[in-house]
């Protein structure tokens, strides 16, 4: 099986790359990756295209040789245009917006920004909210011990186990480091140090029917998200994810690609107007 | 040459567990938990006497500096210790080198121009102007700056804070990370168009880059000694030479950990304690609070990623003679002492010298002693150095006659 087509879409006066990875065959569906960049979801994304055509873009700075960008988008209305203007370029008819952590946030705020433009949103343990009684852990700090336990439910479980597993060759052992390393710093630009933009303001204007996902052992951002997501998006359903922690996508993998597939083929819920 | 005197301003007196209750000297140690208002006062007042002892003793300048939410040394704004120091040493021939205000953690950074155009008006012209990027802890964690932004927002606030003490008319500044419709500052700086300006960094990164390319001086602050320094400092002259600048040294400060006494055995045994206090508890930095995703720029990031994967040294593990033997604190009589850093600032070419003379749980009389070895035994046997081939470019003009040595050495 071949990967995935990678397309080089230049954006923002050309200032930034962007490598979106095609892949797939179905009603379109726009994938946003979380804070360790798109590498350790490709799994998940190969699953997602064996109903859909998958468009997985590269969060700016984090697409090969295009490091800088990082610096061109100044402020989160500048990242929420540029994904506006992404969209455009794809051409789809509105897609399905599935994002995860970092990613959801993204994708919840596109559907706030640009409600016709989506045409159904899963959120997959985003960050975007924030209680005092139950902070959202930083995940850019997190020590070497509390590191595994903090991301997956099982530390020594398989998915665990890929996710912080390094290439043996020196090169391509730093090429990874460097790659997640670099995608944290560039996601996390826009959301240091607390993930709370505001989208509790905005959140209102969804109207896509909306999925959220939540791995239940969460202890980067408590599984009682979920309702204050859907709380705040009329008509969201919610799936718990046993045995799962911030990454149920790669945790249970099975158990989310089932959730994301009923809710993306139900019987179409009409879309409301935007309020 | 020029010898300042450096001080951290530690908490002096943590518990003996302090090392087992908290992983980190930095963020972690809770206030009420580990320190006492009454004594951290006293800690103030005592590290101001030491410095300006320091300056009385003949010492060419006081150096401040800033961290915050950790114990290793808190002057969380340097510019309040600096205007003690400036109003304490008015009329002498000391520099008040604040090494200093992190631009990128204050908003607007004119605030630190204002202080420091201050502390220059207050000194009559002794400032020198130090511009750290800060720590990843006290830049991203203590002050919420975005750790991709850090580097970014130095570069333009120091240009902001340049144009704002010379500018002859009022301007406004609209940058990427600051935005300010009238600037006209009050006060400006005595020395025009800026006071001397110093630029931290613990190693060879884009920071050093930048200050060759801006003609400013290079502090390597390195708590590993002269003698493990020679791998940055022939970096950095090798930088200079590829930018076109000359091999002046005063191009290149260096801090040392010095502890001097009658004997070696004596100083052995006296600064045995405050190096290990020093090493063991103030020093422990995980690296998840340094490391932060975005501190490093990309490049570095590889750069530091690829690196040959020497054995870490965990600082928990050596004893006071470790440090001593493997050169991170250069302990003895005067003479061992003045050897040993002769040694060093010619093999590295240092300009000014930062002593850290005080260190660790050193308290005020053995701080005071120290000082006062120093400057008699040691220092007499040093500023002679460089200043017949080369000029202090980096030192307020104010302050570049030539000082008696011998008189110094009887001062005090």
């Amino acid at each position: 099986m071949g990967g995935p087509e990678v397309r080089k879409i230049r954006l923002w006066q050309d200032r930034i790359e962007t490598a979106v990875e095609v892949s797939g065959s179905g009603p379109p569906l726009v994938y946003l990756h979380g804070p360790w960049g798109i590498a350790p979801d490709r799994t998940f994304i190969a699953r997602l295209a064996g109903a859909n055509t998958v468009y997985a873009p590269h969060h700016p700075g984090t697409s090969r040789g295009d490091h800088e960008a990082v610096h061109v988008l100044e402020s989160w209305l500048d990242l929420v245009v540029y994904y506006g203007e992404l969209l455009d370029r794809l051409a789809l008819e509105a897609p399905t917006l599935v994002g995860h952590s970092f990613g959801g946030l993204v994708a919840a705020e596109i559907a706030a920004a640009m409600p016709r433009s989506v045409g159904r949103l899963v959120l997959i343990d985003p960050v975007g909210l924030w209680r005092d009684d139950l902070p959202v852990k930083n995940w850019m700090l997190l020590n070497d011990t509390e590191r595994r336990p903090s991301l997956f439910a099982d530390p020594q479980g398989e998915a665990a186990r890929l996710f912080f597993g390094v290439p043996n060759d020196p090169a391509a052992r730093v090429d990874a480091l460097a790659q997640s390393i670099w995608a944290q710093a560039c996601t996390g630009k826009f959301v240091w140090p607390i993930p709370d933009r505001g989208l509790k303001h905005r959140a209102h204007r969804i109207v896509a029917p909306a999925l959220i996902v939540w791995g239940k052992a969460d202890r980067i951002v408590d599984a009682a998200y979920a309702q204050e997501f859907a709380a705040r998006i009329a008509g969201a359903e919610i799936v718990l994810i046993d045995g799962a922690g911030h990454l149920p996508h790669l945790e249970r993998q099975d158990a989310v690609i089932e959730a994301v597939r009923r809710a993306t083929t139900a019987s179409s819920r009409p879309q409301r107007e935007p309020k | 040459m020029k010898v300042c005197m450096f001080h951290l301003m530690p908490y002096r007196d943590l518990p003996a567990d302090f090392e087992q209750r908290y992983e980190s000297a930095f963020i972690d140690p809770l206030w009420f938990d580990v320190a006492d208002a009454d004594k951290v006062g006293a800690y103030y007042n005592a590290t101001l006497d030491e410095l300006i002892y320091a300056a009385n003793a003949g010492l060419h300048g006081v150096c401040t500096n800033q961290h915050h939410q950790n114990v290793y040394g808190f002057m969380a704004n340097p510019s309040l210790m600096g205007a003690v120091l400036a109003r304490a040493t008015n009329g002498q021939n000391v520099a008040i080198v604040q090494l200093g205000s992190t631009l990128p953690s204050t908003t607007p950074p004119t605030r630190i121009a204002e202080e420091y155009a201050m502390l220059d008006c207050i000194s009559g012209g002794r400032l020198v102007a130090g511009f750290p990027t800060g720590l990843p802890s006290d830049a991203t964690i203590a002050n919420a700056v975005v750790p991709v932004d850090q580097r970014e927002r130095f570069r333009e606030a120091l240009a902001l804070v340049k144009k704002a003490w010379s500018a002859k008319e009022m301007f406004a500044w609209n940058g990427k990370h600051y935005q300010l419709g009238m600037v006209n500052l009050w006060p400006r700086p005595i020395q025009q168009p800026h006071p001397p300006i110093w630029i931290p960094g613990s190693g060879i990164s884009s920071t050093a880059e930048n200050v060759v390319s801006l003609d400013h001086c290079f502090c390597h602050l390195s708590y590993f000694g002269a003698r493990n320094a020679a791998q940055v400092s022939d970096r950095y002259w090798e930088l200079a030479a590829e930018k076109g600048r000359d091999d002046n040294p005063y191009r290149y400060s260096f801090l040392q950990l010095i502890g001097v006494a009658e004997t070696d055995a004596e100083a052995e045994d006296l600064y045995a304690a405050h190096a290990e206090y020093f090493f063991n508890k103030l020093l422990h930095t995980p690296h998840y609070y340094q490391q932060i995703p975005g501190c490093l720029e990309y490049p570095a990031l590889v750069q530091a990623l690829s690196g040959t994967s020497r054995a870490e040294v965990n600082l928990r593990d050596l004893k006071a003679k470790d440090f001593y033997e493997r050169g991170f604190v250069i302990v003895g009589s005067p003479k061992t002492v003045r050897e040993q850093l002769l040694d060093g600032v010619k093999r590295l070419r240092i300009g000014h010298l930062l002593a850290l003379l005080h260190f660790g749980s050193m308290p005020t009389e053995l701080c005071k002693r120290n000082i006062d070895l120093f400057a008699r035994e040691v220092l007499p046997h040093l500023e002679g150095l460089w200043d017949d081939k080369y000029d202090d470019r980096w030192w307020p003009e104010r302050l570049t006659a030539k000082r008696p040595a011998a008189a110094l050495a009887t001062a005090s």
